[in-house]
This record gives structure tokens, sequence and C-alpha cells, in this order.
């Protein structure tokens, strides 16, 4: 899957919608909403998405260290895996403290499509007979 | 035909169907193996999963084919997909075909599900359900066996379970959508001894947790049905035996069951608050209950979790319904409504027998397992008796369980199991007898599987064979010999052709008395089944017999072709038993005169309606 590849983003949008309404909410103006509101509608994302995302996709942290922590930046880290910010000089080794661990795909294992797929079906219009 | 590499584990589920295999050539090193299995879980999308929901979905006119990789052209579908549909559109969908199979009131290869579908849905039997997901798993074992090109799974040797409850029709009509399949080596293992095997399995010291004189007591509870099974252990030549001693009635009560009371208590609360459900708010309702009772089952600090329903609409803020699950809703509600502490000469309520002619699926009355599982163990007081000794396997007029191995997605539930445990031993440690011991089962999803595929090692000589013939003696009705009263129907006379415990390896047993068929046309006899009866041998005769002990089942029914003799002619015959290598009960009727040495014919468990009935 290479980059700007939109069918498996699609298909990934499709299933976050599918099991955790995630389109839905993010299409929603929510700034005249109560706190309650927006919170109950978080639990039904949260909890769909949640298992979207055990299901199809294995994210890791990129450093398994505590947040808060220090740590140490050895040479020939790869700059896109780690950023560096604050009081950045010198050369590696660098001596810091972890703010946020990173994520990484390790895996993502989206369904097989058969036949003629329309991608962009981010979700069906439903009508009740 | 042993030239098959493969032992496959059938588990024909209520609500789900699973595949696990054994590789034979891998000798000592083999294990049980689950099989994922491809099945189309969203239109376009197929994925490989470990369970296969037992549900077969119509697509309608205008919706696309629903294909698959080895079939792009399919109108139906079977799976996850078929399962989704199933909420949206039940009218359109199959679901609890097992459940009609063991239905005793409709003719099971009738074409009639799915009940009340809509007039352009071609309608198929139960029968024809099972073939479905049986071919399904053929297909889908063809496709992910691809790369390794594995011979079909028609060609192994296939093991299917089916309940300890399901009588003799029943498993007929499992064998006949095995063959319909294209299965040729089949037998049939009952789920509580696969669930045995799957934890002997993976419990290589079961010598040291199973000795001489215990009873096992299996308890499966499923999403939609109750099973309870006892197996006991004897010392024979100093050998270790199992025997499966005693089965409980089939019992439509499950986890399903639980998750719509919740749901009708959420549902409540929230009417209280001004908020109407639609039917298909109050199915999302339960889904939604099920996940917020398991987190409140498994963690002991939760005293309430929410339970939120989204907006049909795409308003999905403003448009949540949220309600709220309490501790004391889900303690209240499913363990003590379903699992209460009763005392052990509670009784179910039942209904009131309707006859056989019963449309929907007879579900139970009582929702309390412990009660039914209390009459169970009263019933069944006797079971260990022949094998145990005098008294033995007894305790103050009940089977006496020395350990338990649950089976079924809602003993999952630690708390579920507890309850079970303890209202076990309030009743057996009335005379300071041990506490029931719980052994550590395997997954409950797929242990029935695994257990199946492991049995193909046991008949290999692989860990311990659990012996035992039929769970039921069967009866046949003959109007007694009394004399008439006018106006009133003679009545009819329980005769045993199929003693307690009748097994593979048994001589066929043949009734003494006659019964007179009438050529070229189906004679039909009354047909019962006893899971209590014991000591009665073949020929043996009851004029009357509690609910409890006798069971009516479908008729059975005898046609003679009319070759070499005149249609509407009067022929006596006498009947045989025998247990086939398959599982199953096979009935046949010998004439006494017979026309060529050896004849007979085959007498149908299942009745079979004829097409100009209709």
């Amino acid at each position: 899957m290479g980059p700007g590849t939109a069918e498996g983003a699609l298909q990934l949008l499709n299933l976050l919608q599918r099991e955790g309404r995630l389109v839905d909410f993010l299409q929603q103006e929510v700034a005249s909403f109560s706190d309650a509101q927006i919170g109950q509608a978080a639990r039904v994302v949260h909890e769909g998405c949640r298992r979207t995302f055990l299901r199809y996709l294995e994210v890791e942290p990129v450093l398994k260290v505590a947040e808060g922590e220090a740590t140490t930046v050895s040479e020939g880290f790869d700059p896109s895996a780690i950023k560096l910010v604050g009081n950045v000089a010198g050369g590696a080794p660098f001596r810091g403290v972890l703010r946020h661990k990173g994520w990484r795909a390790k895996a993502i294992h989206l369904p097989e499509t058969l036949g003629e797929h329309d991608f962009r079906i981010l979700a069906p219009a439903e009508i009740e007979l | 035909m042993s030239d098959a590499k493969y032992t496959v584990g059938i588990d024909l589920g209520t609500t789900h169907c699973a595949l696990a295999v054994v590789n034979l050539e891998e000798g000592p090193r083999a294990r049980s193996a689950v099989v994922r299995v491809p099945q189309l879980v969203r239109r376009g999308e197929i994925e490989a999963r470990e369970l296969l929901p037992s549900f077969v979905y119509y697509a309608t006119e205008g919706e696309g084919d629903l294909g698959l990789p080895w079939d792009t052209s399919r109108r139906f579908a079977v799976g996850e997909f078929a399962r989704e549909r199933a909420r949206e559109t039940p009218g359109r969908v199959i679901s609890s075909a097992k459940s009609w199979l063991t239905h005793t009131g409709v003719d099971r290869r009738s074409e009639m599900l799915p009940v009340g579908a809509p007039a352009d849905i071609e309608k198929i039997s139960p029968v024809e359900s099972a073939w479905r997901y049986l071919d399904h798993l053929s297909e889908a074992w063809a496709f992910a066996q691809q790369k390794g090109s594995a011979p079909p799974l028609v060609e192994q040797q296939i093991v299917i379970t089916v309940p300890a409850s399901f009588d003799a029709a029943a498993r007929d009509l499992t064998i006949e959508a095995a063959y319909a399949a294209g299965m040729e080596d089949v037998t049939l293992l009952e789920e509580p001894q696969a669930a045995l095997y799957a934890w002997i399995e993976q419990n290589s010291n079961f010598r040291e947790l199973i000795a001489p004189g215990d009873i096992v007591l299996v308890i499966d509870v499923g999403g939609g049905t109750t099973d309870f099974s006892a197996i006991a252990a004897v010392e024979n030549e100093g050998k270790l035996e199992l025997h499966r001693i005693a089965v409980g009635e089939h019992i439509l009560l499950g986890g399903d069951n639980m998750d719509l009371a919740l749901a009708h208590r959420v549902g409540e609360k929230l009417k209280a608050e001004g908020h109407k459900l639609d039917r298909q708010q109050t199915a999302a309702l339960a889904h939604a209950c099920r996940g917020a009772k398991e987190r409140i089952l498994s963690d002991d600090s939760i005293m309430s979790e929410p339970v939120a329903l989204a907006a049909r609409g795409s308003q999905l803020v403003g448009g949540t319904v949220q309600g709220e699950l309490t501790r004391d809703d889900v303690e209240q509600l499913i363990l003590d409504g379903f699992f209460p502490r009763v005392a052990a000469d509670a009784v179910p309520l039942e209904r009131a027998r309707a006859g056989l002619r019963q449309m929907g699926l007879p579900y139970a009355e009582d929702a309390a397992v412990t009660k039914h599982l209390a009459k169970f163990l009263r019933l069944q007081a006797g079971a260990g008796e022949k094998l145990l000794g005098r008294e033995g396997g007894t305790l103050n007029g009940l089977l006496h369980a020395k350990s338990v191995l649950f089976n079924g997605g809602v003993l999952k539930s630690a708390r579920v199991r507890e309850r079970l445990l303890a209202t076990l031993n309030d009743w057996l440690g009335a005379d300071g007898a041990q506490p029931v011991t719980a052994l550590p089962g395997a997954d409950p999803d797929l242990a029935v599987a695994r257990g199946a595929a492991y049995f193909g090692l046991v008949r290999r000589g692989r860990g311990l064979m659990v012996r035992g013939g039929t769970a039921r003696a069967y009866y046949v009705g003959i109007e007694s010999p009394a004399p008439a009263v006018p106006g009133m129907a003679p009545p009819t006379i329980a005769v045993c052709v199929a003693p307690f415990g009748l097994d593979e390896g048994s001589p066929p047993e043949v009734l003494p008395q006659e019964l007179g068929v009438i050529v070229g046309e189906a004679v039909e006899f009354r047909f019962f089944g006893s899971t209590v009866r014991r000591d009665d041998v073949t020929g043996n005769e009851l004029e009357d017999w509690s609910d409890d002990e006798l069971v009516e089942l479908s008729p059975i029914a005898v046609t003679f072709a009319a070759e070499g003799r005149d249609a509407g002619d009067f022929v006596p015959v006498r009947l045989r038993a025998s247990i086939t290598p398959v599982g199953t009960l096979l009935l046949e009727a010998l004439p006494l005169e017979p026309r060529v040495p050896g004849e007979c014919f085959k007498v149908e468990l299942s009745v079979r309606k004829d097409k100009a009935d209709e």
C-alpha cells in the first residue's frame, strides 16, 4: 500500500464508521451540545472504533518506556520515528524525558474485498421498510 | 477410508459453528488445531474467523450477488454477514436451525425456514440449513487449503458433535445433512463428551484429577441452550474407564435469554425517562447490554456501566440515548433470575404439554438453570448404580457429582460459575460431603470442536475413550389389546424396542411383540424416549408413565414396498433395533414370513410428510 492509496484508507474509514460511527461523529458540528451529550456519543464511538482497531490493526508504542521517565536516544535513530524537542544541541546520544511514547502500526490486516467495490461509500443510506 | 490424513471436528452449534483438525500423520505429536473459516463478514468483504455464526441470509432482488471467492454469483450468505442482517432484516434470515432439529412437533424435513419469511424467499428445511453450514465449511476448507492443496474436507474422517440430549431422529437428520454435503466417513459425538476430550487433551495429568468412583457433571450453557450430562469413572481390571451415564433433556434456555432480560430492564428505565425505543433499538439494546454485563461480571469493583444506544441517523451527538446497567440489575436478573440458590427439591415450572403439534420453538418455561439442574440430579440419582454399585454415586437423593466441567459462552463468567458451584455445594454438602471441584476447562467457544478433532486420536488409543450406548431407552406405542370401549380410543402401551445403553457393539435387539404393517402404505407408530428408565429390556411393556419417565417423540413410520406382495395386504413384522457405527439408532422391520431370507425394511425415525398431503 503506497502513499496516497485512497482505497485502503477509505476501507478503514468504512470499518470505523460501521463499527464505531466515526464518520457520523466527525461530520457533526458539536459546539452547541453539552459535554454530557458529546460524552455519550464519544462512548459509542470509542467502544466501536477500539474494537475495530484491535481486530484489524496491531499498534505498538515506538518507545516502550513510561511517559515522564528519562530515556536515552542513541546515534543512528530514525528521525521520523523519534522527534526531539526543547534544548536540542550537538549530536547523539541525547538524554531527555519521554513525553509521548509514539505509535507504530506493526501490522494492518484489512479484509479482502471481492469483485467491484466502491470504496467511496463510507456508509450506505439506510431505508426502513 | 483410513487414508484420510485428518480427523476434522465440526461443532454445529445453535449460534456458531467451529472447525478443528488433528493431523493423523503427526502421530504422538498431533494436537488439535482450530481452523479459521473464511466467510462474508460485510458486503463484498471476506475474513477468516474462528467461529462461523449459524445464520443464512437471502439476498433481495436488486441487492446483487453475495459472492465469495469460490462462488461469485451466490444469492445467499452464511456466517457473520448473515448474522448482521438477522438483526436488520429478521424475516430473511434463518437462525437457530439446530433448535428446530430437536422439535418433535414439526416435520423437520419440510421447507419451513425462515419462519414467517416474505414470499420471494425459497424456504428450506432445518435439515437443509444444517447441510448449508456443512457445505460452507467444506468450501471454506478447500479455499483455505489452496496453498497446501489438501484433499477435500468431505474425504477426511469427520466427527460432528450433537447435544447429548438429541434424540434418535435429530441424530439421523444430522447424518442426513452430512451425507447431503458429500461427507462419507462421519461419526456423531456428544458435545459434553467432546468438551471432556478437549479437557483431557489439555491436561495430560487427567488421571490424577479423575479417580474411580468419581462422577463428572458437564454443565453446558450456550447462547440458546442448556445441557447437562454425567460421566462416571470406574476401574476395570486395573485400568481407568469413563462411561457416560446420564443426559438431561434439551432445554431451550441460554445467554440470549439473559441479554434480553437485561435489555428489558434497561428499556423500562429509559421508558420511564420518556424515551421510546423501536424494535431495532431494542435488539441493539440487548447487544449493548451483553457488553456491559460482561464487564460488570468480570470486575467486582464496577458498580454500574453505561449502556448507550446510538442514534439511527447520522446525528450521533444529541441523538444517543444512554441508559445504565447497575451491578444490582445484573446480580438480580442474571444471578438470582437464572441461577437462583434454590433447594435440591426445587421443581422447574413446566408448561402443560400442548400435544405434539406446536408451531413455535418450545422455549423453557422456567428460566432458572439451577432448578433444571436440581431436577436432572434428582431424576438421575440412580444413574451410577450399575457401575458404581448399590447407592453408588447418590447422595441425599441426588446424583453425586465429584467434579464439574463447564462449557458454553455463559459459563465464561467466573461469577456465574461460582454461583453454580455454591448451589451444588449447598445440595451435596448437607452431609458434610466434600465440595465439588471445577475442572479447569478449555476455551468454551472452541472446546467442542477441538474435542471432536481430538476424538480421532482417542479412537487410536490416545487419552481415554468415554463409553456409553444410547442415552435413552426407546419405546414404540402399540394399541392395547384390551376390549374396546365404543367411542373411546384404545389406550396405548409403550413397548421397549431399544434398551438404555444399547451400544454399537451389542447384538441387535428384536422385539418379541408383533406389529401389523400394510403393504404399500406408510404405517405410523407412536414413539417415545426415556432418559430415566434404565432397567427396561426389549419387549417390556408399560401401560402407564409419568411425563418425566417417557417423553413422546416424532412418530416412526414403516413403509413396505409392494414387490412380491399385494398392495393393501396386512403383514406381521417384528422390530429390530441396533446402533450403527455412525452413532445413530437403526430400527428395522422384519416380516415374520420373509419373501427372501434376511428381508427387512428400514423404519423412518423422523416422519417425512408426503408431498401429496400438502
